[in-house]
């Protein structure tokens, strides 16, 4: 069929270097197309919540929200996994680290915990912070490394009052209290110091310590997880190993505070979380 | 005719309907030629089956999203190597150039998908309702039975085509002989039906109505080609010298001289894009060429050389105009600019398959972390933590077994055991945290880094690979 001559066009008038832009109609299609978008658009505005008002937006026929979507999903991720969280309820923790696919689950399960619920205190990394909350990664624990233990402590807090299984236990404040005065707390700390390489037998804090320590720290300076008396012989310091950290901390006591978790978490929270800690590499 | 600027100007403008004529030659046969190959390629291909061992797929051509796998013959290309897929689309791009820079739109006149269904669907609207006469005088009239039936059947058999496209599109996702089965049996993914509803409607649609507006207003391609081409590409053009002026009947008898143009129109006929070759080169030409078929077999029964209507570039014409040779076909394709172009994408294509042949079947990525760069432990060892991430491309579970080597005394150890291997599974990517660690008092303790490469081999086929980092001391 023979196509208009380009001559019949008007032009829009403009011209660069001879070269003239016509004002030529739009393509039939294209105008329904855009006839179309604007159709959509307004049964899209009453589909879905679009129009605000004062004190909120309507709310679309299909009753329709992005909260709800999510809310969809958490729930079907929920049905997903509700037989895996059953099984973690019922599963010994022991047996929980020699099952493969429970112990993925859990891991998994116990990172997003951890994140949500841990991290603010002991790091994204779960090193935790000099003087203030131990570092979960290493061999060396307050309260046991075992993974009940670690289970018990993360359900029942540290010196967390409210609950009544907490983990309890409380080191005077030797300076404070005045059962130790200045030089006498110098020299017990030059030999828990002496502790990590070759203790110094047969000085006065060798005494000092086997009178007004060892009942907690135990003779040989090991400590005594039960009471969350930290072992003194290593090379790990929760509160600083160098000769005023340890000063500070004979005179004033020391006393970290973690909460307990069972009343917080669910069960198989709690549990994922503590097989979490106890794969992070330090797990005994 | 002068523009009308008392109207105001129409809006929108309704499309100019083209029934494009039979025609027979060289081309139109090398064009057929084509059309067989390449839709033979695509239904087809899903369908060749190549044994890969019982834990892989046996389909040849596969792209599996699910497990983000790309199966191509004895290739097999995981997600992370992704750059296999953007060379090959390089060198598409590159080959597209040396193409366009020699051949001009042959792409689009020969090869392109629009360009091959909308000839296929031109075909069963010929053999339905008939050639060119038969089908305006159908479009001129009213709706009446017969009319209903051609449509009908025409949109019938077009839409079983578009079909057979869109469903042929998803046996590239999925096992094809399984997926057919679940197609019918209502078994499908959601996506499954969708993406072939989709194709449907667009084949159905371009091929059947939309037809060169695709390649008019939509298609990009044309637009930038016109930067690829210059005044050696070849392109269909019309001799004008030679055949103006054009004249046809008593008119012809009467002018003097008169050029070979006999005005008969059959290159306008048979052209898909509706366009007069004679008017010069246009934006809508495709090249495909038909024209050429079209006028050489009037200039045979006038008894005039063939070639009124040619391959013939730019070039040429004024060289002709002038009463010079035209220069030969070779000369015009081989030339620095299309030279540099094959150098090019054969570069990428060497480059492909030697990275293709020295891929390993293991592999391992190191993320150190760094949160925190080191820990001590109560001994006074100082740890640092990495997860590698093993690949085993191969069909069979393996054992991969972790080492290191470094100037310094240095220990690794695999986080939750006591071994050093880890399985993993057949066609699996594991992820695994290792420890690194130092004696305390060790120089690698005490500094701030040291250098280390870590191992793994497999133990099944002792293939092996490294990866080198960093660890980090106390300081
Ligand atoms: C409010 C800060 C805080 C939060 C939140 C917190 N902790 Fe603690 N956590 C502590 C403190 C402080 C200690 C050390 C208590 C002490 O000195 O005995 C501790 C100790 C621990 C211990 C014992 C370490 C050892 O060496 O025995 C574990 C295990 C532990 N936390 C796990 C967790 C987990 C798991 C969570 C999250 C569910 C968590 N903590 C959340 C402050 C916190
Ligand atoms: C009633 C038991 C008890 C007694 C007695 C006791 N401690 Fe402690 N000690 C603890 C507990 C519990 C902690 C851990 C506090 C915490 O984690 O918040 C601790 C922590 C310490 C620390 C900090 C360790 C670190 O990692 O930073 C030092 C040092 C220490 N005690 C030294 C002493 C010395 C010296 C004496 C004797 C003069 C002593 N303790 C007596 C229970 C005791």
């Amino acid at each position: 069929m023979a196509k208009r001559d380009d001559d019949d066009y008007p032009t829009t008038g403009h011209e660069w270097d001879g070269i003239r832009e016509y004002d030529k109609p739009m393509p039939r299609w294209w105008v329904w197309c855009f006839y179309a978008t604007i159709v959509f658009a307004i049964g899209y505005t009453i589909a879905y919540p679009a129009w605000p008002g004062i004190t909120g937006a309507t709310q679309g026929v299909l009753g329709y929200s992005t909260r709800g979507a999510v809310a969809e999903d958490i729930a079907r991720y929920e049905a997903q996994n509700a037989g895996l969280i059953s099984q973690i309820n019922e599963t010994e923790l022991s047996t929980i680290l020699e099952t493969p696919e429970l112990l993925q689950f859990a891991n998994a399960g116990g990172a997003a915990v951890f994140r949500n619920n841990c991290s603010q205190c002991h790091g994204a990394g779960a090193a935790g912070a000099m003087g203030y909350y131990p570092n979960l990664l290493d061999d060396d624990w307050l309260w046991g490394g075992e993974v009940e233990q670690i289970h018990q402590t993360i359900a029942h807090g540290i010196r967390w009052d409210e609950d009544w299984d907490t983990r309890l236990s409380m080191m005077p404040a030797f300076g404070v209290d005045g059962i130790l005065n200045d030089a006498e707390i110098e020299a017990v700390a030059d030999y828990v110091i002496s502790l990590s390489s070759s203790p110094a037998a047969g000085t006065l804090g060798e005494t000092l310590y086997l009178d007004n320590c060892a009942a907690c720290h135990m003779d040989n300076g090991m400590g005594e997880v039960e009471l969350g008396a930290p072992n003194l012989t290593d090379a790990i310091w929760l509160y600083g190993g160098d000769k005023a950290s340890v000063v500070e901390t004979i005179t004033y006591s020391r006393a970290g505070v973690m909460p307990a978790w069972a009343d917080r978490l669910s069960e198989a929270e709690v549990k994922q979380v503590a097989v979490y800690v106890h794969s992070l590499g330090g797990g005994q | 005719m002068s523009a009308d600027t008392s109207q105001p100007p129409k809006l929108f403008e309704a499309r100019e309907p083209i029934f494009p004529k039979r025609v027979s030659g060289a081309f139109r046969r090398f064009k057929w030629w084509i059309m067989a190959v390449t839709l033979g390629i695509y239904y087809l291909t899903p369908w060749i089956r190549w044994d890969r061992g019982p834990n892989l797929p046996d389909q040849a051509v596969l792209v599996d999203l699910a497990n983000r796998r790309f199966y191509f013959f004895m290739i097999e290309i995981w997600s992370h190597e992704f750059y296999f897929v953007a060379g090959l689309l390089i060198m598409a791009g590159l080959g597209l150039f040396l193409f366009t820079s020699a051949l001009g739109r042959v792409w689009c006149g020969y090869a392109c998908p629009q360009t091959v269904w909308t000839d296929l669907f031109i075909l069963v609207e010929r053999w339905i309702e008939g050639d060119r006469n038969a089908r305006i005088r159908l479009w001129r009239q009213k709706y009446d039975l017969r009319k209903w039936r051609l449509r009908l059947t025409k949109w019938f058999v077009w839409l079983m085509i578009a079909v057979a496209t869109g469903g042929a599109w998803v046996f590239y996702f999925a096992d094809a002989p399984t997926l057919l089965v679940d197609l019918f049996t209502g078994q499908a993914a959601f996506v499954a039906y969708a993406s072939v509803a989709v194709l449907t409607a667009t084949t159905f649609v371009f091929g059947g109505f939309m037809r060169e507006q695709i390649c008019i207003y939509a298609c990009p391609w044309p637009r930038i080609q016109a930067a690829m081409m210059d005044e050696e590409t070849i392109t269909v053009a019309y001799r004008d010298w030679r055949g103006e002026p054009r004249s046809h009947g008593k008119k012809r008898d009467a002018t003097e001289p008169h050029g070979d143009c006999i005005d008969c129109n059959a290159c306008v006929a048979v052209c898909p894009m509706g366009i007069d070759i004679r008017d010069g080169q246009q934006m809508e030409c495709i090249t495909c060429a038909l024209c050429i078929d079209a006028c050489d077999e009037i200039m045979d029964k006038i008894g005039k050389p063939r070639g009124l209507i040619d391959y013939c570039t730019l070039g040429d014409e004024v060289r002709e105009r002038a009463g010079e040779k035209p220069i030969p076909a070779w000369k015009h394709i081989i030339r620095p600019r299309t030279i540099l172009y094959t150098v090019l994408w054969a570069g990428i294509g060497i480059a492909l398959i030697v990275g293709l042949f020295i891929r390993s079947d293991i592999e391992m990525t190191v993320s150190p972390i760094r949160n925190p760069t080191f820990i001590t432990l109560s001994d006074g060892t100082v740890r640092n933590a990495y997860d590698v991430r093993l690949r085993n491309k191969t069909g069979d579970n393996r054992d991969f077994r972790l080492s290191l080597t470094s100037e310094a005394p240095l220990r690794i150890r695999v986080s939750g055991t006591d071994l050093l291997s880890v399985p993993v599974a057949a066609n699996e990517t594991r992820v695994q945290r290792i420890f690194i660690e130092a004696k305390p008092g060790t120089d690698a303790a005490e500094t701030h880094a040291t250098d280390v490469t870590i191992w793994v081999e497999d133990l099944g086929s002792r293939e092996r690979d490294s990866v080198e980092t960093l660890f980090n001391g106390r300081n």
